[in-house]
């Protein structure tokens, strides 16, 4: 039709893809889940950071918040395991193909509970992962049980109370030598869409433990994960940037007071100190803040701990740079000199 | 050579052919001495193995190493040793009570011996005097003393003192220090013995050319250079005896020849526990890699949730079972052929697996890299059914030959795969008929490369599905595979000379019925035909054999019989004709004990 202006071309990202290119299936959690609100997240961080789909990998263990990799990018491989066991599963595909961007997505009762044993030693190993734990205090898909993370005194929608202390994921993972640690609360889009980007943009494990309140099982008074008690008693620590490596704004940026981390993508985060000076590089200031507001019952979001020098996984164990599951034949099997040579030291 | 006796009768002495048995403590350095025995007899040509019988524990307790030695080729155990050397005061009344009559005594001189069992053959030796003399470091006694009864056995039986040093150079690998602290040992009591000893036994080692072209060597190191040649590229494992060391020998031969441009073209990973093992080779043979673990039966039990996942999901993987006895702490250092059922069968639901049973460290060699090569063409995971016996005793073996086979990946698309079909294919969908889908790997370029990988119910196109109709077509397809998995995997070795009865048996009972067969036949005149098994699914080959036969014997080392079990599930119009003969003490099979079994029950009939 003459005349008539060009349809505007779809908005698209720098490896051509668009927004909807990164979407799931539709998510079949309870309306108003906080996972939902990740689920957004994870999408916009995939686009934002021109992740290909294909080289991507979504992994979980069981849970309501294990189903979630079926809610986003689609074109991605995904895995959704045994319960409690997603940090095995990230380890294996990080050993088979060094060079997928893997996410893993677990809940408190899949990391906290049956999964505390895997999870604690791929913190140690520093595994290049994105771990993900949506935490909720309770079991959803068995309906309402206590999970390791509840607070103690906090009650069940039927009245009943924890007498146990709960398990700081935060914490544990800072005492494990896990490089980049946030708290984040799902209700906090703006802090949860620069923490998310960042995590992906690290090299080695990223733990992000974000409160994301169960709508169903623990959103009543009494519950220390509902989202009414999480508005009233999130203390933002910081207000946080995250600065693409492609952005040539950023040399140009007043960065005032601001700590800044530069990532070895090139990317950078911004950190700027709110109410309480906090540094995030120091590993017995986390402890100790972490501990601090635990006795006080408040939510501390953000950069919790970060330190770029931990040496990755593959890494550590000086694995070679192709893909193992791309090695051809001539690599992958020693010459037949090699053995006789064996066959010769056993005769 | 049936020489042996007739050469006895003749002149009074046995020539290759006895059974030795050392008497020692763990942790004391008296496997380094059992081995230059073992392996100076391998040297003068002569058929042997070793079977080590030792504690679960680190230093001092007791432990028993066995030499058997056969001009004929007759390696398996041997029930009663006819020598035994007593290197241990705790348990030389026992060892000493125990022997067999008339069996020759080397012992300790100062341990009130001499009066004990007057049907022997003794040799007292001073050791501990010796010791003072020959070994100035005070300090190094307590390991050296072991070298002394190498010294003295190498001059009463005649060892070609060449072969003693050159295995313990071998033995020490080439550590000069080392080897100057223990031959002067060796080489004193040798000479003590010489002018000390007066021979009053019949035994005696003559060089023989039986061992040409023929290594020693354990079945887990067998097991792990199977491995590397077959392309393994991802292995993650947790110690658990006896398996530990199959994977520290395969790290050890990764280190030294998958190295390229200094880094490592293979990952070896250390999991917190079995769970994680095969956690880790489920990601890994998902993504792409030929993955592998070993463990022993208590590892199996941890494994088995994601081992039923990994069934259901096609996930190719290898898990080697070197299979030990019992529960728990069990006997975790003796052997068994104990989990039969729970591998076969492993996991929830309706599962089935397939497994390969090696019976001697050159058929694990060549199985191992099969097994990688099933898994990947099956998408499942495979087993290798070792146990103790095969995998920490010493063997003579052919030289292993060098695989020229290609590997062989199974049904991948690739991203030009996948433009040439359009984009459209199905993970699940039986395109071919025999059950075997096609994968994609993740990171293959192509934006419907990825699908959805999960433990709940899925369409032949991968999507969530609870539909019963779904459920049970790829219950069916999946049953379609392991139809096709038994036209792939290893045969049965089968001896059929019409004989109306039939032995069956698998694994490192082989030894023991090799010999056994031949002493049926020349002394009871009983014939037999054998059928070894060397995988699950049973190939129509075993079907036949059952078939054939008018009552087929199964020997295995378990109490319930559980091969039998599996025949009987499997196959059961034959469940009739199937007799069970079981032994299950922790030893391995002895020819003696067939014989008796198959004699007793023939007459019964």
């Amino acid at each position: 039709m003459a005349g008539t202006a060009a349809p505007k071309p779809p908005e698209t990202n720098r490896v051509g893809l668009q927004k909807k290119d990164y979407a799931g299936s539709k998510s079949t959690l309870c309306i108003g889940c906080g996972h939902d609100l990740i689920t957004a997240r994870i999408i916009d961080a995939c686009y934002d950071l021109d992740i290909k789909p294909e080289q991507f990998v979504k992994l979980s263990g069981i849970g309501c918040s294990s189903k979630t990799p079926a809610y986003f990018v689609s074109r991605s491989f995904s895995f959704n395991s045994v319960h409690g066991r997603m940090p095995s599963i990230a380890t294996g595909t990080a050993l088979a193909n060094r060079s997928l961007r893997m996410i893993g997505v677990s809940g408190d009762g899949d990391t906290a509970n049956i999964g505390i044993g895997q999870f604690a030693h791929v913190m140690r190993r520093n595994l290049d992962l994105v771990y993900v734990v949506e935490n909720n205090g309770v079991y959803g898909l068995t309906k309402g049980q206590f999970s390791a993370t509840a607070d103690k005194g906090s009650k069940l929608k039927h009245g009943a109370v924890n007498h146990m202390h709960a398990i700081d994921l935060c914490a544990l993972a800072v005492e494990l030598g896990c490089g980049f640690v946030a708290r984040l609360f799902a209700g906090n889009t703006k802090m949860m869409r620069q923490v998310m980007q960042a995590a992906m943009a690290y090299e080695g494990l990223a733990l992000l433990d974000i409160v994301s309140p169960c709508v169903t099982f623990n959103n009543h008074a009494g519950s220390t994960k509902s989202f009414p008690y999480a508005k009233d008693n999130e203390f933002a620590l910081q207000d946080i940037g995250f600065v693409p490596a492609y952005d040539p704004q950023y040399e140009e940026m007043d960065h005032g007071d601001e700590r800044e981390i530069t990532l070895g993508d090139g990317s950078h985060i911004t950190i700027k100190a709110l109410e309480k000076d906090y540094d995030p590089t120091n590993r017995i200031a986390a402890l100790n803040l972490l501990a601090e507001y635990h006795e006080s019952g408040k939510i501390p979001t953000g950069i919790i701990y970060i330190n770029e020098a931990e040496p990755r996984f593959v890494d550590q164990i000086n694995m070679c740079d192709t893909p193992l599951s791309r090695l051809k034949e001539d690599v992958a099997r020693p010459s037949k000199a090699a053995l006789d040579e064996v066959m010769d030291e056993l005769a | 050579m049936a020489t042996a006796q007739a050469s006895e009768a003749e002149t009074g002495t046995i020539v290759n052919d006895f059974v030795l048995h050392v008497a020692t403590a763990n942790g004391s350095g008296s496997q380094t001495s059992n081995m230059v025995l073992l392996r100076a007899l391998f040297g003068m040509g002569i058929p042997v193995s070793g079977k080590n019988l030792f504690p679960s524990n680190i230093q001092g307790l007791p432990t028993w190493f066995t030499i058997r030695a056969n001009g004929d080729g007759w390696i398996a155990r041997k029930q009663d040793a006819d020598v035994v050397v007593c290197m241990n005061s705790e348990t030389s009344d026992e060892d000493v009570a125990t022997a067999r009559e008339g069996a020759v005594l080397i012992y300790e001189d100062t341990l009130g011996l001499a009066d004990k069992r007057p049907d022997c053959i003794h040799y007292a030796v001073p050791f501990k005097k010796m010791i003072a003399e020959c070994c100035p470091d005070l300090r190094l006694r307590k390991l050296v003393i072991n070298m002394l009864y190498v010294g003295v056995c190498a001059q009463l039986f005649g060892f070609d003192m060449e072969e003693i040093k050159k295995a313990l150079g071998k033995q020490l690998a080439g550590k000069q220090k080392a080897i100057d602290i223990n031959l002067p040992a060796l080489e004193y009591a040798y000479k003590w013995a010489e002018e000390n000893l007066k021979k009053s036994d019949p035994y005696r080692v003559e060089r023989m050319a039986a061992n040409d072209g023929k290594i020693i060597i354990e079945g887990n190191a067998a097991a792990a250079l199977g491995l590397m040649f077959g392309g393994v590229t991802v292995v993650t494992w947790y110690p658990i005896t006896p398996s530990s060391s199959l994977c520290e020998y395969l790290e050890e031969y990764l280190n030294r020849f998958r190295m390229k441009d200094g880094k490592k073209t293979f990952a070896v990973v250390q999991a917190e526990d079995e769970i994680a093992a095969v956690g880790m080779l489920a990601g890994a043979g998902w993504a792409g890699a030929r993955a592998f673990t070993s463990t022993s039966g208590p590892g199996i039990s941890l494994m088995n949730e994601f081992i039923g996942l990994a069934y259901f999901a096609e996930i190719p993987f290898v898990i080697c079972n070197v299979a030990r006895t019992g529960p728990s702490t069990g006997l975790p250092t003796r052997t068994m052929q104990g989990d039969i059922i729970s591998l076969f069968y492993a996991s929830h639901g309706d599962t089935k697996h397939v497994v390969v049973i090696p019976s001697t460290p050159k058929e694990i060699f060549e199985m191992a890299g099969e097994a990688l090569n099933l898994a990947e063409e099956l998408q499942t995971p495979v087993f290798i059914l070792s146990d103790l016996d095969l995998g920490m005793n010493y063997w003579m073996s052919d030289r292993f030959e060098y695989p020229t086979e290609p590997f062989r990946r199974g049904k991948v698309l690739s991203s030009d795969d996948l433009e040439k079909l359009g984009g459209k294919w199905g993970r699940y969908a039986d395109v071919d008929g025999d059950g075997i889908p096609y994968r994609t790997i993740p990171g293959t370029d192509h934006p419907r490369a990825a699908y959805f990988t999960r433990g709940t119910g899925h369409t032949p196109q991968a999507t969530y599905s609870e539909k019963p109709t779904d459920w049970k077509n790829n219950m069916d397809r999946l049953s379609r595979k392991f139809e096709t998995a038994k036209t792939m995997v290893p045969k049965p070795e089968i001896k059929d000379d019409g004989h109306a009865v039939g032995l069956l048996y698998f694994g490192t009972t082989h030894e023991a019925i090799r010999e056994a067969c031949v002493k049926l036949d020349t002394k009871h005149n009983l014939k037999l035909d054998l059928c070894r098994l060397r995988a699950f699914p049973f190939t129509q080959e075993v079907e036949d054999f059952l078939h054939k036969h008018e009552r087929v014997y199964v020997v295995e080392l378990n109490r319930d019989g559980q091969m039998r079990m599996a025949l009987n599930a499997e196959l059961p119009r034959f469940s009739t004709k199937l007799h069970s003969i079981t032994h299950y003490d922790g030893m391995p099979l002895t020819a003696d004990e067939v014989v008796e079994a198959l004699v007793k029950r023939e007459r019964e009939i």
